[in-house]
């Protein structure tokens, strides 16, 4: 079987156990519920009387925050808590071909829900003449905070076989990954360290390159950056699986 | 077909696995036996590729299971211990699943799920999902797992642990048989089995082989001719306390 075989089955199997227990639509009404309530009640939408997103979009670092560790925490945990993971990685595939089938399947849960938000962009294109490449912009990075995100959860749940402890770590590391460059955070740092450092601290948060994609710029940095947190959180994630067999 | 060589592992200082050796041939059905914790279930899992050894080799059907793991998983079929399942998924939907991580598609993974269903009287419970099920159900789903791929290679970790009497009969029956055209391991502690399906026995103690053989020559040990004299004999119970030096890495 090909490696791609393989990660399409267990992408396929981790997707539909969203959907057979409540996980799923639970998830799916509060996504869309918050980001309602952030994007018209919090961020003013109406009283803004801009044909824009950014009262949808600049909710999202912290909405994610909390829900994105939520859908993310039981991928290896869970593996591990039933034992299933012994099953798995004894059938012919490799560890990342079950790292990224279940990833994958995570985040294709992640962009539907991303997707049913899709009324807002409508309500956005009724009342006013919005640039919609910059909402298309906005859409990409917020997929791609998603991401970076979820692969954090991946590592975490792969460290524990308590979905609590994997869910609060994981909370943690992305809070890390805003306040980093939060600018009440930034401000603060720049009156002790010079400009460089806060810089360097700051190139390290999802909300500098997040910014990015919200004023409508597709940066090929901004990118790379989210594709390496990716990269670089699953790599971990596998060198963690590896050694809890190594004993 | 499946030869092992020197297996040793460690967790942290203690060794689990001290330098076991065996090879088992086509036709055999091969019993590991030994006290809880003795390390049964470790090797099973070094052979069946979920813990790498520490240091030994193991081959399956030639391949290294070490360098070459994907074609030496592909030969066997394992039972974990407890008998793990996707708490959420049905039977049919888990035993398509894993058929087709094994790489049987379309009408093929039909057939196999088919077989596998009958072969462990799976039928009633076919669109229940996992975590409804009775321990009885729940293992032979798992073990349904194992043979859906008609694999040449059977690793069993205590196959019969937790169903009653008459599914135990059943599954001691299935062992033999398919023994007969495979290369069948498994692990118990109920020493009756032993001798109602099995063609060579090891005997496993804190991560030593201390005997091996057939189950007869095992018994002539016994003045009295019985396994379960000759399993006290050499096998320590864990109450007693032993000298932990010698389980410590230099």
């Amino acid at each position: 079987m090909n490696a791609w075989a393989a990660i399409r089955t267990i992408m396929k199997r981790e997707l539909a156990g969203y959907f057979t227990s409540p996980i799923a639509y639970v998830f799916l009404v509060i996504f869309l519920l918050l980001t309602g309530f952030f994007t018209f009640t919090i961020g003013n939408f109406f009283e803004r009387g801009e044909a824009s997103l950014v009262s949808f979009f600049t909710w999202h670092p912290w909405l994610y925050l909390f829900l994105v560790p939520a859908a993310g925490m039981r991928l290896w945990s869970e593996e591990r808590r039933l034992g299933t993971m012994e099953l798995l990685l004894t059938m012919p595939v490799t560890t990342w071909q079950a790292i990224i089938g279940k990833f994958l399947a995570s985040w294709l849960f992640l962009a539907l829900a991303l997707a049913l938000t899709f009324p807002v962009a409508i309500t956005v294109n009724y009342f006013g003449d919005p640039d919609n490449g910059v909402i298309f912009a906005g859409y990409v990075g917020s997929l791609m905070l998603a991401g970076a995100y979820l692969a954090v959860s991946c590592m975490t749940s792969a460290l524990t076989r308590n979905q609590v402890i994997s869910f609060i770590l994981s909370v943690m590391i992305c809070l890390f990954l805003i306040l980093a460059g939060y600018s009440p955070v930034t401000d603060l740092l720049s009156q002790y360290a010079s400009p460089v450092v806060v810089e360097i601290v700051a190139a390290f948060s999802v909300m500098t390159h997040f910014e990015g994609f919200q004023r409508g710029v597709l940066d090929t940095r901004d990118v790379v950056f989210f594709a390496s947190v990716i990269g670089f959180m699953l790599f971990v994630t596998g060198v963690i699986i590896r050694n809890q067999r190594a004993g | 077909m499946i030869k092992v060589e020197h297996l040793v592992k460690a967790f942290g200082p203690k060794l689990a696995v001290n330098d076991v050796s065996f090879s088992v041939e086509r036709g055999e059905v091969l019993g590991f036996l030994g006290p809880n914790g003795a390390g049964k279930s470790t090797t099973m899992r070094m052979v069946t590729g979920y813990y790498p050894p520490t240091s030994g080799r193991i081959t399956v059907g030639g391949h290294d299971m070490v360098e070459n793991p994907i074609a030496a998983k592909r030969l066997i079929g394992y039972l974990p211990e407890n008998a793990p399942g996707y708490a959420d998924m049905t039977v049919n939907g888990f035993l398509n699943f894993c058929a087709e991580l094994r790489g049987l598609q379309g009408d093929a993974r039909k057939r196999a799920v088919h077989r596998a269903v009958e072969l462990c009287f799976l039928e009633n419970v076919l669109y229940q999902s996992i975590d409804t099920l009775s321990k009885g159900y729940k293992h032979r789903t798992c073990l349904a797992q194992s043979l859906i791929h008609d694999p040449d290679v059977l690793i069993l970790d205590e196959p019969t642990d937790g169903l009653d009497p008459n599914q135990k009969h059943e599954v001691r029956g299935l062992i033999k048989r398919l023994g007969e055209s495979k290369v069948v391991i498994f692990s118990t502690h109920i020493l009756e089995e032993v001798e109602a399906a099995c063609s060579r026995v090891i005997i496993i103690d804190r991560g030593h082989i201390v005997a091996s053989g057939t189950p007869a020559e095992l018994k002539a040990r016994s003045p009295e001719g019985k396994l379960d004299e000759v399993f006290r004999a050499i096998t320590l119970p864990d109450t007693v306390k032993h000298d932990v030096s010698h389980e410590v890495h230099a």
